[in-house]
C-alpha cells in the first residue's frame, strides 16, 4: 500500500515566510486565511510556545471569530467555531497515537464541511489527508518566526499573490 | 465523615465530566456520607493528559462499581435515595454522557427527581460544604486544567461569569511548564514540590494583565517565556546552562510565583470591583500550597474572608454535587431528556 502512494501523491511545493514580529505573524494569519476554504485541513506543527494557537486566532479572526474566543483546545481537544464557514480547531497534544485521534471521531471532520485547523498535527500525521496544508512554525528570535508552508502549487501561488501587497516576504524553498 | 441524623434525606451524585469517575452520597444537611473517586491518572500519565476516548471507556467500566461502593460505604441503598444528581456541564462530551445516562436510568428506576449540576458551580459550592455559616454572596475563582474563571456568586445557586482566560488555563500552563522542565504529568503537584527548593525571584516571568482593568487571564506568554529561559532563546548562540536540579527548582519557583501573583491580584481586583468581601476558591490549582499562602497574606492585608474548598473537593469529585440540594429547594428538577453541555466555559467579551 505504502509503496503505491507516491504515484497518486498530489503535487507539493514549499514556501517559506519570515515574520519579524507578533504583529507581522498576525497579518500573515489574516492573509493566509483568505486562501483557506471549507474541506481543507491545515496541519500546524511547532514546539510548545511556537505560536500555533496564536496563528489559529489570527486565521479565525479573519473569518469573523473574536480572537479571544479561540483558546487552546488542549483540554477539550476539539473546538468548533461557527462563522461564515464552519471551522474546527483540534489539538492533538494529549493524544497517545493515531488510533485515539480516530476514536475521537476527528477523521470524520477532515475533508468534510469544516475547515480543520490541527495543532500538534505531527502526532497524528498518518490520519491526515495527503493534500493537507502543512504549516511549520519555527521561532527565530523571541518574537520572530519562520513559517514553512507545504501545499499544492496553486494554493501557494494564490497565497503569494495575497501576501504581495503586505510587508511579509515569501521565498520559494527546495 | 459526619454522623448524620438517621432520618435525613440523602441523594446520590455522579461525576464523569473529565478523567475522574466519582459517586457520592450526601444528606440534605450537606454531610458527605461517602465519596468515591476512581482516578484514571495512571492511564493518562502515559499520555501526558486526558484522553477523552480512554476517559469515556474507563468511565463505563468504573461507574457501576463506584456507585456500588459509594452506596455501600454510606450504608444506604437505592430505595433510600431522595434524588439523583449528575454533573452535565462542562467537560468532554463522551465522558459526560456516561454519567448522565446512568443518572437518568437510576432516576427512572427509582422514580426520584433528576438534578443536573454545573461542574464549575459545584467547585465553588464545595467551599460552602465545610463552612459553619452561609458563605454567599462571594467572589469565586475556579482554577484548574481546563478553566481559570472568575464568578460573582450572588447566592448558592446564582453564579455570573465575570472573567476568564483568553488562551491557556492556569492548570494547563502548569502542565506544559512541567513538560518543558521534563517533569511528569500532572505538572502542578510536581512544580509545586520542586519549587520549594527553588528561588521564586531567580527569573522574572511575565504577569500578563496583572495591572489591566480587564478581568481576564492569559498564560500563553509565560509558557513561551519559561521555554526560552529553560531551553534557550531561538536564534541565540549563547549557551544555555544545564537544566540541573537547582535550575529546574528555580524555574519552577519563579514560574509558580508569577502565576500565583496574577491569580491573587485578579481575585482581589474582582472582589473590590463587585464589592465582595468573601472569596471562594475551587478547582485543582486551589490545592497549590504557595497559592494558599499568598491568599492568606492577601486576607490579612484586606480583611477578606477567604474560603478554599477542602482539599478532597478541589480535584474532581461527586460530593461537591451537594449543590443539588440547593437546586432542589428551588424546584430545579431536570427532565429525563436533559442533555450534556460539553466544551469549555468562556466569557464572551
Amino acid at each position: 500500500m505504502i509503496g503505491n502512494r507516491d504515484q497518486d501523491r498530489p503535487a507539493r511545493e514549499v514556501r517559506v515566510v519570515s515574520s519579524d514580529s507578533l504583529e507581522q505573524t498576525q497579518e500573515f494569519g489574516r492573509l493566509f486565511a483568505t486562501v483557506l476554504r471549507q474541506g481543507m485541513v491545515v496541519a500546524l506543527i511547532g514546539d510548545l510556545g511556537a505560536g500555533k494557537t496564536h496563528l489559529v486566532q489570527s486565521i479565525a479572526e479573519a473569518f469573523g471569530v473574536n480572537r479571544e474566543d479561540v483558546s487552546s483546545p488542549t483540554f477539550v481537544l476539539i473546538q468548533e467555531y461557527d462563522t461564515t464557514i464552519p471551522i474546527c480547531h483540534i489539538d492533538a497534544y494529549r493524544l497517545g497515537d493515531v488510533d485515539e485521534f480516530l476514536q475521537l471521531g476527528a477523521d470524520e471532520l477532515l475533508g468534510g464541511d469544516y475547515l480543520c485547523l490541527i495543532e500538534w498535527a505531527d502526532r497524528v500525521e498518518e490520519a491526515l489527508p495527503r493534500d493537507q496544508i502543512r504549516v511549520e512554525i519555527v521561532p527565530t528570535t523571541e518574537t520572530g518566526r519562520q513559517i514553512r508552508i507545504t501545499a499544492s502549487p496553486s494554493l501557494l501561488d494564490e497565497l503569494e499573490q495575497k501576501l504581495g501587497g503586505s510587508s511579509i516576504s515569501v521565498v520559494k524553498d527546495g | 465523615m459526619a454522623n448524620p441524623a438517621s432520618d435525613a434525606k440523602v441523594l446520590l451524585a455522579l461525576e464523569s465530566s473529565c478523567d475522574e469517575t466519582a459517586a457520592a452520597v450526601i444528606d440534605d444537611q450537606l454531610h458527605v456520607l461517602s465519596s468515591v473517586v476512581a482516578t484514571q491518572d495512571e492511564l493518562h500519565q502515559r499520555f501526558g493528559g486526558v484522553v477523552p476516548e480512554i476517559a469515556s471507556r474507563a468511565h463505563l467500566e468504573n461507574l457501576l462499581p463506584v456507585i456500588d461502593e459509594a452506596l455501600s460505604r454510606s450504608g444506604k441503598s437505592l430505595e433510600d435515595l431522595s434524588a439523583i444528581a449528575v454533573m452535565t456541564e462542562p467537560g468532554l462530551v463522551g465522558s459526560l454522557l456516561v454519567g448522565l445516562t446512568a443518572a437518568k436510568t437510576l432516576a427512572l428506576v427509582t422514580d426520584r427527581p433528576l438534578v443536573t449540576v454545573n461542574h464549575i458551580h459545584a467547585h465553588l459550592f464545595a467551599c460552602q460544604m465545610d463552612a459553619d455559616n452561609d458563605i454567599f454572596p462571594a467572589l469565586g475563582l475556579v482554577v484548574s486544567g481546563g478553566h481559570t474563571n472568575l464568578y460573582d456568586c450572588r447566592s448558592a445557586t446564582e453564579y455570573e461569569l465575570i472573567g476568564s482566560t483568553i488562551d491557556d488555563a492556569a492548570g494547563e500552563a502548569f502542565d506544559k511548564a512541567a513538560a518543558i522542565l521534563g517533569l511528569p504529568y500532572p505538572g502542578g503537584p510536581f512544580i509545586s514540590r520542586i519549587a520549594e527548593k527553588g528561588d521564586p525571584k531567580a527569573f522574572r516571568f511575565p504577569r500578563t494583565f496583572i495591572k489591566d482593568e480587564r478581568l481576564a487571564f492569559s498564560f500563553s506568554g509565560i509558557k513561551t517565556a519559561i521555554r526560552y529561559t529553560a531551553l534557550g532563546q531561538p536564534g541565540s548562540r549563547e549557551p544555555v546552562p544545564d537544566l540541573d536540579e537547582q535550575r529546574i527548582a528555580d524555574l519552577a519557583a519563579s514560574f509558580q510565583e508569577a502565576v500565583v501573583d496574577v491569580l491573587v491580584a485578579k481575585c482581589r481586583q474582582a472582589a473590590e470591583r463587585y464589592g465582595r468581601t468573601t472569596l471562594c476558591i475551587g478547582g485543582g490549582v486551589a490545592a497549590n500550597l504557595r497559592f494558599r499562602e499568598r491568599l492568606a497574606e492577601m486576607a490579612s492585608q484586606t480583611g477578606f474572608r477567604i474560603i478554599i474548598a477542602p482539599q478532597s473537593l478541589c480535584t474532581d469529585n461527586a460530593a461537591m454535587a451537594a449543590i443539588a440540594w440547593k437546586l432542589l429547594e428551588e424546584g430545579r428538577v431536570a427532565a429525563l431528556d436533559a442533555d450534556v453541555v460539553p466544551g469549555l466555559v468562556r466569557l464572551k467579551q
